[in-house]
C-alpha cells in the first residue's frame, strides 16, 4: 500500500508544477500593463512603482518564477492590493465555508442518489426507472445560476421557509447545498443505476437469490455494498469539482467562501488574490483526487496489485 | 426514421428548433433586442410582449432570440476548435507514442486540474470580460477532454493490421494520422462533441452570468438571468424564460447526443432494438 501511495504521489507532481506555472503566468497574459490594469490609467507613479516593486515585476521572469514557487512552497503568496491583507490569511479565513458547502453538497447528492440510482435500477423498464433517469437527466441539465434563483424564488420568496442569501444559521446552507449538489446527484444517480444493473446480473447474486435469501438481503447486503464501489470514486473526483461549481453558487447565495472572494478579486481587479484563489482550488482538486484514489485502493485492493 | 431511437429524435428537434430560433431571430424577434420603452419596464408577459419586458422595457422574447444567437455561436465555434485541436493532438500523441505522447499527457493533466469552468474564469480575469475572449477560454479549456479521447482510440487503432499495412507500404506519417486514423476514430469524438455543446452553451452563459462574458447592452442568456436575479421579488419572469430556455437546450443536446451513440453502438444493432 505503501509503493502504491508514494507511487501516486510521485504521479501528481507535475500537475502540481504545472498549475503553479500555469497560474504564475496568469498575470503575463494580461492584455498591456498589469499594473495600470490593476490601479487604472490614472494612479500616481509612485503608486505604480510601488506595486511594480511589490509583485516583482521588475525583476527578470525567471527570478520572478521562482519566487512565485518559493511563495507556494512557504504558504506566503503575497498581499491583496486593495485591503493590503495576506493572501494566505484571506483565503484561510474564507476556505472553511467553501468545504463546509461541498461536503453538505455531496452529502445531499449522495443521500438522494444512491436510493434513486438503486431503485431504478431494481426496477428495471418500469415507470420508477424512467421517472429516476428523467429526474436525473432534468437534474444534468438545470444549469446551478438558474436553479438556485428558482430555489430561492419558490423556498426563501414565496414560501419564506429558508433564507435567501448569506450564512447567518444552519438552514441558510440548505438551498446553496441544493444548487450545488443536484448536477452531483443526477450523474451519482445515473451511475449507481448501471453499476447496480451490472452486479444484479453478477453470479453471486444469482446464488445469493437461489439460496432463498429476501430481495431486501440481496439488494442492501449483497448488492449495493459492491455496486457502490466506482460511485465512491466518482462521488470523491466530483467533490473536487464541487470547489470549482462553488464559485457560482456561492455567488447568488452571497455565500462568503472562496468562490465568492475569488469573483471578488477578479471584480477589483486584484491579481495577488486571484493568483491565490485560482491556485488554491485547483491545488485541491488535485489533492481530493489523489485523496480519492488512495482512499479507492485502500477499499478495493485489486487497485493498488494493478 | 423508424430505426433511429426515440431519444435521437426527441434531442433532434428540440436541437432543430434551437438552431432555427437562433438562425432567424431577425424574423422571429417582434423587435431590435436593444429597443427601450422605461415606461414598460419589468412589465409582465402580456398580449405585446409574450415574455415580459426587461427592467428597461426591452422585449424579453427578441432578446432571448438574440441570445440564442450568441449562445449557439459560441457553443458551435468552441466545440469546431477543441475538437480539431484536440483530436488532432491526441491522435498524434497516440500514434507517436514514447516522450511526445508522454509530454502531451502531462499537459492534458495539467488542464484538467482546473475544475469546472475554473480555468475559463481564470482567463477572463486576466484577459478581460468579452465574447470572443470568452471562447479562447473555452477552447483552451475544452481540448484536452478531446484529447485523451484520440489518444485512447488512436492506441488501439495504431495495433490494427490496415494501419500496419499502411506503414509497411511506406505511407508517412502524416498520411497515416491524417487519412487512416483520423476518419476512423470520428465517431466517439461526434458523440463527444455533442455533448461538448452542451457544456460550451452553458459554460458562456455561466461566465456572463459572472459578468466576464457578452457585456451589456448585447444579450446573452447568461447575462440575462443576473440582471434578472436583482429583480427576483418584483420580475420573477426576467429568470424563469431565459434560464428555461438554457436548460432544454442543453437538455435536447443531452439527449440528441445519447441518441447519436445508442445509435451508433453495434450491440444495440445485435439486440435489434428500434
Amino acid at each position: 500500500m505503501r509503493a502504491f501511495v508514494i507511487r501516486r504521489i510521485m504521479t501528481s507532481i507535475p500537475s502540481v508544477l504545472g498549475v503553479v506555472t500555469l497560474v504564475f503566468f496568469m498575470i503575463h497574459l494580461a492584455p498591456g500593463d498589469p499594473v495600470e490594469i490593476m490601479l487604472g490609467e490614472n494612479a500616481a507613479p509612485a503608486d505604480r512603482a510601488a506595486l511594480t516593486k511589490q509583485l516583482k515585476l521588475d525583476r527578470p521572469i525567471f527570478e520572478q518564477y521562482l519566487s512565485f514557487l518559493r511563495g507556494v512552497a512557504t504558504l506566503d503568496l503575497g498581499e491583496s492590493i486593495h485591503t493590503k491583507k495576506s493572501v494566505a490569511g484571506s483565503i484561510a479565513e474564507r476556505y472553511g465555508a467553501t468545504l463546509k458547502l461541498a461536503l453538505a453538497s455531496m452529502l445531499f447528492a449522495v443521500t438522494l442518489a444512491i436510493p434513486l440510482g438503486a431503485l431504478a435500477a431494481v426496477k428495471k423498464d418500469t415507470r420508477y426507472d424512467r421517472g429516476a433517469m428523467m429526474a436525473s437527466l432534468v437534474g444534468v441539465s438545470m444549469p446551478s445560476f438558474w436553479l438556485g434563483p428558482m430555489l430561492i424564488l419558490a423556498f426563501a420568496v414565496e414560501l419564506k421557509w429558508l433564507p435567501v442569501a448569506g450564512a447567518d444559521d444552519w438552514s441558510s446552507i440548505i438551498l446553496p447545498a441544493v444548487t450545488l449538489g443536484s448536477a452531483m446527484s443526477a450523474i451519482l444517480a445515473r451511475l449507481t443505476r448501471s453499476t447496480m444493473i451490472e452486479t444484479l446480473g453478477e453470479e453471486y447474486i444469482i446464488t445469493a437469490r437461489a439460496k432463498g435469501l429476501s430481495g431486501f438481503a440481496v439488494i442492501f447486503k449483497h448488492a449495493l455494498g459492491n455496486a457502490l464501489l466506482p460511485v465512491v470514486t466518482i462521488a470523491g473526483l466530483q467533490l473536487g469539482a464541487l470547489l470549482g461549481g462553488a464559485i457560482i453558487t456561492e455567488t447568488i447565495f452571497a455565500w462568503p467562501g472562496l468562490g465568492r472572494l475569488t469573483i471578488q478579486a477578479i471584480n477589483a481587479r486584484d491579481y495577488p488574490l486571484t493568483q491565490g484563489c485560482v491556485l488554491t482550488i485547483a491545488l485541491s482538486y488535485v489533492a481530493v483526487n489523489l485523496l480519492t484514489d488512495i482512499l479507492y485502493a485502500l477499499i478495493d485492493p485489486r487497485v493498488r496489485l494493478k | 426514421m423508424k430505426s433511429l431511437p426515440l431519444n435521437l429524435k426527441i434531442g433532434f428537434a428540440v436541437t432543430l428548433a434551437f438552431v432555427l430560433i437562433a438562425l432567424f431571430a431577425p424574423w422571429i424577434a417582434p423587435m431590435s433586442p436593444l429597443e427601450q420603452d422605461l415606461y414598460g419596464g419589468l412589465a409582465g408577459p402580456g398580449s405585446d410582449h409574450l415574455l415580459g419586458q426587461d427592467r428597461l422595457g426591452r422585449d424579453m422574447l427578441s432578446r432571448i432570440a438574440y441570445g440564442a444567437r450568441i449562445s449557439l455561436f459560441v457553443g458551435l465555434v468552441v466545440t469546431v476548435v477543441s475538437v480539431t485541436v484536440g483530436s488532432l493532438i491526441g491522435a498524434t500523441a497516440g500514434y507517436a507514442g514514447g516522450r511526445v505522447d508522454d509530454f502531451v499527457m502531462r499537459v492534458c493533466d495539467v488542464f484538467l486540474a482546473f475544475p469546472g469552468i475554473l480555468l475559463a474564469i481564470a482567463i477572463m480575469a486576466v484577459t478581460g470580460p468579452s465574447i470572443s475572449n470568452v471562447m479562447l477560454a473555452l477552447c483552451l479549456m475544452g481540448w484536452t477532454s478531446y484529447a485523451r479521447l484520440a489518444r485512447g482510440q488512436t492506441l488501439s487503432l495504431k495495433e490494427r493490421e490496415f494501419i500496419k499495412a499502411a506503414i509497411a507500404m511506406g505511407a508517412s506519417h502524416p498520411r497515416i494520422v491524417f487519412r487512416h486514423i483520423l476518419p476512423n476514430i470520428a465517431a466517439p469524438l461526434t458523440v463527444e462533441a455533442t455533448f461538448g455543446v452542451a457544456s460550451a452553451i452553458v459554460a458562456e452563459a455561466g461566465l456572463s452570468f459572472l459578468g466576464l462574458g457578452a457585456q451589456p447592452p448585447y444579450p446573452s442568456l447568461g447575462s440575462m438571468l443576473a440582471e434578472g436575479r436583482q429583480f427576483i421579488l418584483v420580475a420573477p419572469h426576467l429568470i424563469m424564460f431565459p434560464g428555461a430556455v438554457i436548460m432544454l437546450v442543453v437538455m435536447g443536446v443531452n439527449f440528441f447526443g445519447d441518441g447519436i451513440r445508442d445509435w451508433l453502438d453495434p450491440k444495440r444493432h445485435a439486440r435489434g432494438d428500434s
